[in-house]
Parts: C-alpha cells; sequence; structure tokens
C-alpha cells in the first residue's frame, strides 16, 4: 500500500496486449483436447509399433462406441442442466429383454421365439426410451433433481434387469441378431457404424434443428426459454427420452459382441459417459457444449486406455489416468472462461 | 483539504489493449452524497472496481483522506474505510440476516458464534436505519426490495467512511427507496462520504449534493447539483445536445385492442379492468407488490387463470400458455433481463431467434439463413452495438442486452407489448433509443402496457395511467391530468 508503481502494474500491462505467448495459450484451451488427441496418438505410435495398424484403429473405435454412444445421451441431458445416472443399468435392462426375444435357448428365450433380430432391437431400444421416459417424467413433471431421480432409476434398471433374467446370462443369441456387435458393413465393424451413424444424427440435431435451440435455451436460462414460449418440460423429457433410447441401442450392441446378455452389465458405465461430456468441454451447468467435443472426449479415453494396454501397462492405472484426464480437462476450460 | 475523504486522479486502465478507463478523476468531500454519472461503458464500473481493490490500475493515483493508497483486495478497501453496496446482489439464502450481515466475522465467545449478540446487534443497526426487516429471518423469505436494504445495512456496518453505491435503488419500489434516502441523509449527518451511482436523475438531483461525469472512460466534468439543470447533465452523460428525453409521437386511436375485465391471478391479483387502444401506450404505475407484474404473468400464460375475461380485438380470449399469448400477438419483455430476458450462454443471433424458431424453420430443421437474416435486419433496426451476431450475448452493454430482448420480440410481430421496467440498467442514450422504439410501435397501431418505477419516465410515455394498490386498481389518469404527486398519492 504504497504510492510507488508497483512492478504488478507492468506485468498487468504486458498480460493485457496479446502477444505470442497469450495467443498461444488461447489456441491451446480452444483445442485443447484435440491436442490432446493427436499428441497422444503420436506419443502412442512411436511408442509401439502395433498402435497405427489398421486392426488397432479400428479396435480402437469399436471399443469406444458403446461408451461413445451413451456419451451422445448423455451430452443430450447434460446440455439442458441435468444428468442421467442410469445408463449403466439400462444397458443391462435393454440387453437381457432385447435378448431374450433372439436366443435360441428353451430356457431364457421369450415363448414363440427366436423372433426376427429387427424386432428384439426395436424392443430393446424401446425399453430403453420407457425407462428414459420415467425418468424424464419426474424431472420434468414432478421437478425432481435429475441427480435423484437417475439415481432411483439406476437402482430400478438393475433390479428389473435381475428379476426378468433371473439373475443368469441370457446366452445363445441368434446371428443375425449378433450381427449388429460382431458384423461390418464395408469392412468396418457394425458397432463403429451405429456409432458414427448415431453421432451425425446427434450432431445435426443440435447443430440444425429447431429441437436442438431448444435444447440449448432450456440449459442456458429455463426461465427465458419459458418466456420465449418454449415447452421446457417437454425439452427436459425429450433428453431423457434419447439418452435411455441410445442406451437401450448401446447394450444391445454389447449383449450381441459377447454373443450373451449379461444381467451384470454396464456397471458404472455412466461414470465413463459423463467423463467423455465433461472431457469434450461440455459444461454441468448446461447451455454449452457440443457433440463434437463428446466425440473426442470419447475416442481421448478410448486411446488412452487402448495406449496403456499396448504398453503393458496395468488396468488401475488406466483409472488413475482417466481420473487426471477428467480434471486437467475441466481445469482447463475453467481457465479459458477466466480469460473471457 | 482535510475534509476529502477521497481524491482520485488520472486513473487508467486496459483490459487486452482496450482502454476502459483513460482518465478517472474523483474527489470526495466530508458529509455529501457525490453522485457519479455516465453511460454504460463510461467506466465507472472500472474505476469502482479499482477503488475498491478488485481489479489493479494501470496507473494514477488515489488518496484517502491524503494519504496515497493501492488495495490490493476488497478486504484492504474496508480496512481503510471504504465499503460498497454492489449492484448484483449476494445473500446467502439459507442463512438468516443477521449471519448474512456478519459473515466472515462474527461475534464468537468460547470458541462458538455468539448468535444473541449477533442478533441483537443486527436487530439495532436494521432499527437505527429504519429498516423494517427482523434479523432472524431467512434471507430466502425476503422480498428482492428487502434483500437490498439489508445488503445496504451490511456495507454500513463496516462503519466505513466512504460508502460506494451501485444502482442501489434498482430494485426498490418507492416506498423502499424513501427508507433508503433517508438512511443515506443520516449518513451524510454524520459526516460519511457516499458515493452514488445511478440512472435515475431524479433520484440524483433528489439525493445528491455534487456528481461527476464520466464519458468513453474518462473524465468529463464536475461540480455542484444545485448550479446544473437536468438537460445538461444528460448532455454531458450523452456528449451531444439532446432535444427531448422522451419521444412521444403515437395517437391513441379508439377501437380497444385489449380489454381486461375483472382479472384475478395468483398471488394478489383481484378484479382488475382496463382496456388499451389501438395507438395507446398506458402504464401500470404502483408500488411494489402492488400487483404490476402478476398482471403481466397472468396476460402472457405464465401464471394459471383464477378468473376474469380478456378480449383482443373485441374477441374473448383464453391465455394458457406463452404459446398461446404468442400467438395471439403479445409479446412480454420481463423485469429481470438476466434471470428471464436473455439465454445469456448463446449468442446474440440464437437470442434474437428464440421466440420465432417456428417460423425460421422447414419442418424440424432450422434455416440457417433465415436465422442470420433476421438477426441481421433487428440488429439493424434497433440499433444494436455488436461487432457480430455471432457474439455472445453477456458481453454487451445493459442497453444493448435490452435491445435484443426487445428485437426477440419484435420478431414475432406483435400487436401488444408488454414491458416490465424495459430501461432498467440502461444508459441516457440507448434509453432514447428504446423510447423512440415504444412509440413507432404504438404510432403503428400497436398498444402498449408500461411497468415502471421511475414516475417521470411514466409522465413522459404513457397516454393514460392505471394505477395499482395491492392488487386492485386505485384509479385511472389521463396524459393531461398526470402529475408526479397524483400518480404517487393515489398508490401510496
Amino acid at each position: 500500500m504504497t504510492a510507488t508503481d508497483p512492478p504488478r502494474t507492468k506485468a498487468a500491462i504486458a498480460a493485457g496486449e496479446p502477444g505470442y505467448g497469450a495467443r498461444a495459450a488461447e489456441i491451446g484451451a480452444r483445442y485443447g483436447i484435440v491436442i490432446a488427441l493427436v499428441l497422444l496418438c503420436a506419443v502412442l505410435a512411436i511408442a509401439s509399433e502395433h498402435f497405427l495398424t489398421t486392426r488397432n484403429i479400428l479396435n480402437v473405435l469399436r471399443q469406444s462406441s458403446i461408451n461413445g454412444i451413451l456419451a451422445i445421451g448423455m451430452t443430450f441431458v447434460i446440455l439442458t442442466r441435468g444428468i442421467d445416472l442410469s445408463v449403466g443399468s439400462v444397458v443391462a435392462l435393454a440387453g437381457v429383454v432385447a435378448a431374450s426375444f433372439a436366443s435360441t435357448s428353451a430356457t431364457a428365450m421369450v415363448g414363440g421365439g427366436p423372433y426376427p433380430a429387427m424386432l428384439a432391437i426395436i424392443i430393446g431400444i424401446a425399453v430403453g426410451m420407457a425407462s428414459g421416459a420415467v425418468s424424464g417424467v419426474v424431472v420434468a413433471r414432478f421437478a425432481v433433481p435429475a441427480f435423484v431421480a437417475t439415481l432411483g432409476m439406476l437402482s430400478i434398471a438393475r433390479g428389473l434387469t435381475l428379476l426378468y433374467s433371473g439373475g443368469r446370462p441370457v446366452p445363445a443369441l441368434t446371428p443375425e441378431f449378433r450381427w449388429i456387435g460382431t458384423g461390418d458393413l464395408f469392412g468396418i465393424p457394425m458397432p463403429i457404424v451405429l456409432f458414427g451413424l448415431v453421432f451425425v444424427v446427434a450432431w445435426w440435431v443440435l447443430a440444425f434443428s429447431r429441437f436442438g435451440r431448444q435444447v440449448y435455451a432450456v440449459g442456458g436460462n429455463p426461465h427465458a426459454a419459458k418466456v420465449s414460449g418454449i415447452n421446457v418440460r417437454r425439452v427436459r423429457f425429450s433428453v431423457y427420452v434419447i439418452s435411455g433410447g441410445l442406451a437401450g441401442l448401446a447394450g444391445m450392441i454389447l449383449a450381441a459382441r459377447t454373443g450373451s446378455a449379461l444381467p451384470q452389465a454396464g456397471v458404472a458405465y455412466e461414470l465413463d459417459a459423463i467423463a467423455a461430456v465433461v472431457i469434450g468441454g461440455t459444461s454441468l451447468a448446461g447451455g454449452v457444449g457440443r457433440v463434437t467435443g463428446t466425440l473426442i472426449g470419447a475416442l481421448l479415453i478410448g486411446v488412452m486406455n487402448n495406449g496403456l494396454d499396448l504398453m503393458g501397462v496395468t488396468s488401475y492405472y488406466q483409472m488413475v489416468f482417466k481420473g487426471i484426464l477428467i480434471v486437467a480437462a475441466v481445469m482447463l476450460d475453467q481457465a479459458r472462461h477466466k480469460r473471457e | 483539504m482535510s475534509d476529502l475523504l477521497l481524491e482520485v486522479e488520472g486513473l487508467r486502465k486496459s483490459f487486452s489493449g482496450v482502454a476502459a478507463l483513460r482518465e478517472g478523476r474523483f474527489s470526495l468531500r466530508a458529509g455529501s452524497v457525490h453522485a457519479l454519472c455516465g453511460g454504460n461503458g463510461a467506466g465507472k464500473s472500472t474505476f469502482l472496481s479499482i477503488v475498491m481493490g478488485i481489479q489493479e490500475r494501470d496507473g494514477g493515483t488515489i488518496r484517502r483522506r491524503g494519504r496515497p493508497v493501492i488495495f490490493g483486495s476488497p478486504k484492504e478497501a474496508l480496512a481503510n474505510g471504504i465499503a460498497i453496496v454492489e449492484q448484483e446482489l449476494s445473500p446467502i439464502p439459507a442463512m438468516t440476516v443477521a449471519e448474512n450481515i456478519y459473515l466472515g466475522r462474527e461475534p464468537v465467545r468460547w470458541g462458538q458464534i455468539n448468535f444473541r449478540a449477533m442478533n441483537r446487534a443486527a436487530q439495532a443497526l436494521l432499527d437505527d436505519l429504519g429498516f423494517a426487516i427482523r434479523a432472524t429471518d431467512l434471507m430466502m423469505d425476503l422480498s428482492v426490495a428487502k434483500v437490498q436494504l439489508v445488503e445496504i445495512a451490511k456495507a454500513l456496518s463496516y462503519d466505513a467512511e466512504v460508502i460506494i453505491m451501485d444502482e442501489p435503488s434498482s430494485a426498490l419500489g418507492e416506498h423502499e427507496a424513501d427508507q433508503m434516502f433517508d438512511a443515506i441523509r443520516t449518513l451524510k449527518e454524520k459526516g460519511k462520504g457516499i458515493i452514488y451511482v445511478s440512472h435515475r436523475l431524479s433520484e440524483i438531483f433528489d439525493i445528491a449534493d455534487s456528481y461527476t461525469v464520466f464519458r468513453d472512460g474518462a473524465y468529463v466534468g464536475s461540480g455542484a447539483l444545485a448550479n446544473v439543470t437536468r438537460n445538461e447533465l444528460i448532455q454531458m452523460v450523452v456528449g451531444r445536445p439532446l432535444t427531448e428525453e422522451f419521444i412521444k409521437e403515437n395517437v391513441p386511436g379508439d377501437r380497444p385492442l385489449l380489454e381486461v375485465c375483472g382479472l384475478h391471478a395468483e398471488s394478489g391479483v383481484f378484479d382488475v379492468t382496463f382496456e388499451a387502444r389501438h395507438g395507446e401506450i398506458i402504464a401500470l404505475y404502483g408500488l411494489m407488490g402492488s400487483g404490476r407484474t402478476e398482471i403481466f404473468e397472468r396476460l402472457f400464460g405464465l401464471s394459471p387463470d383464477r378468473g376474469g375475461e380478456i378480449r383482443i380485438d373485441g374477441q374473448a380470449v383464453r391465455i394458457a400458455s406463452p404459446k398461446d399469448a404468442k400467438r395471439l400477438g403479445l409479446a412480454y419483455v420481463t423485469e429481470d433481463r438476466k434471470g428471464s430476458g436473455l439465454v445469456l450462454t448463446g449468442d446474440v443471433r440464437s437470442n434474437i431467434c428464440l421466440a420465432e424458431l417456428g417460423k425460421l424453420s422447414r419442418g424440424p430443421a432450422m434455416s440457417t439463413r433465415a436465422e442470420a437474416r433476421a438477426a441481421r435486419d433487428m440488429i439493424q433496426m434497433f440499433g444494436i452495438k455488436a461487432a457480430s451476431d455471432r457474439l455472445d450475448v453477456s458481453g454487451l452493454s445493459g442497453g444493448n442486452q435490452q435491445k435484443v430482448v426487445l428485437a426477440k420480440w419484435f420478431l414475432t410481430e406483435p400487436r401488444i407489448l408488454l414491458l416490465d421496467e424495459p430501461t432498467r440498467g440502461v444508459d441516457v442514450g440507448a434509453k432514447r433509443e428504446i423510447y423512440r422504439i415504444i412509440s413507432e410501435f404504438a404510432r403503428n397501431g400497436g398498444a402498449v402496457l408500461l411497468v415502471s418505477s421511475e414516475t417521470d419516465e411514466v409522465l413522459g410515455m404513457a397516454d393514460r395511467v392505471v394505477v395499482m394498490r395491492g392488487g386492485r386498481v386505485a384509479g385511472e389518469v389521463t396524459r393531461s391530468d398526470m402529475s408526479a404527486e397524483t400518480l404517487v398519492h393515489m398508490a401510496a
């Protein structure tokens, strides 16, 4: 507290004028996760000769696709200031229900089965959407916090899965049903094709559709959205249905890949999905975020797990690194907002 | 020299190379109220945040009772006897009034908070100021106006010598504002210095002794308010001569456009009847809580139907949701720009298009081109100052933000405008443009319902005033019979 010019004044002036360093920092903050993904790939390509093989790349993409599909649904929910903790359980529920329509096992199948794969898939997606609809009604109509409503659904859906399957796997799925997990289209594995399809549709919806505008408005300021004539409840309800439906799809891909639907499938999957969304720069406060960010977030998690696998690092470390990644990504984001 | 509590000279501050403050000059005498005037972007906020130690200066001096000071934090400023009542309220809702006032410096006895002493001290402070607030009430149970009064009490509890008040009356009705002015006068008598920031000129002339004007980040002039007229002050703030403060060129027609008959609404609106003709500007005037905003919420379908009839062009209508209201040609500019007017995470374009997504899309797909065109037209029509319509709306000044809200509603081509405090927190220049927009809308045959706490604005713009008291219509006054005294008398 003296009258002399303190040295920090000079520093402040220097920081105020955008120099080379400041610009680099800005680019780093804006495209941080893309740069991180590219750097990680470059490092892995040098460290392991197996990384840049077609087989491994397809492998990474396939491993990322289930989490990616869940994360895309989660993006819609988080954009409206919500969260969906139930997706892991819905993966299992939709998996066992759909599988029971596509199973050739006499003990597990629904009477008269196996039914055509298409029917089983539609049923699986419907089960997921129905679970989402229940969460959606509880959140949108009864104003229960999303955290609580979907925490309840996490438990309910898991319980229903165990009740429906009797706690036993649903085995011996028909080859037609298994095609969505193990088949390919023009040489690209089906899970990747489906992930890509879901991504393109979600990207279009959020960037170019009326519903997308409404999602951003409801997340950014629900009061303003309401006064502007947007049906806030309907938008809130819809995002949980979307998340549930995509969880249903993911559950069937998982079952189809392994050949049987496990009642304990999908435990803690919601956490990886939320991680991908958050790493992708979507704000938990709602209204800000992109599905392209989520895509990159999901790929970053996938590449990291794959790289650590290739280098023979134990999977316990993968969890530690993933945790660091989540926190670092959000810290980066905060730093950017502060500057703006 | 000794009675100068605060002297500031040559204060400078730039952000990213853009000067927010080029030459801040100010001096505050003990026992005076000094108004700091200037439009949005004049550098007032930057000036105050440097004085309070929130931001660092690039240059210049601040002398506190003759002694040069640099504050590194608001805490240091407080320790040196400078306190601020901020424009944005920051109460902790789940705590009591006393806990909020003494937050972070609670009286402690034997290692635990002495609640009795704290409550007693807080109550004494509130009583002393004449504020009818109980120290043990929870903040969340208080009205916005009372929260504002608590913030004022809190600033005063530091026993500061210099008290900065940044738009302290913006959330207050006439009655609460009077209480606050009484408190300010008491402080003045005690020899304190008050820096008073407000866009409301009549208030400034009411309470302040002297003024300093900033424009474009620099000192323009200062002096005693007794030696300056209202128009001269406006000219200094705006930087160019103003012919008229208000613009009013509409002529009310004969046919009623909106008729409200025996309307009831939630939270205390009873049997309200009035009509607005084509081309007419009607002001709903009343104290806070007199039911003004509640009438708007009912008319816009935001609160449930509790009886009464609404007719538009003679046709009885049902309004159950904002969607109905929009379809019938109503538009509602809410009182709380940030709370319910704008999506602050969105850009200018998305905010302008928000109420008209249906017309700007084909099926489920938005037409990006139509959106861009709509935004461009509106930005031009309202003179919104934004480098690009893709900029975040949060970066605009208050006046431009308000124009974005108006633009959003004009895009829906409304016939009836509901305006709740449309010029709150907006500088004099932008205010005038908003008056122009309102006047033009009415001249083209639309009806305007205006709610304003600024009596001058009501007198300047309205063709007719419906005075509200306790949720009922207390009377109607036509333009020829209007005066500030009649309105205040009828409303109280």
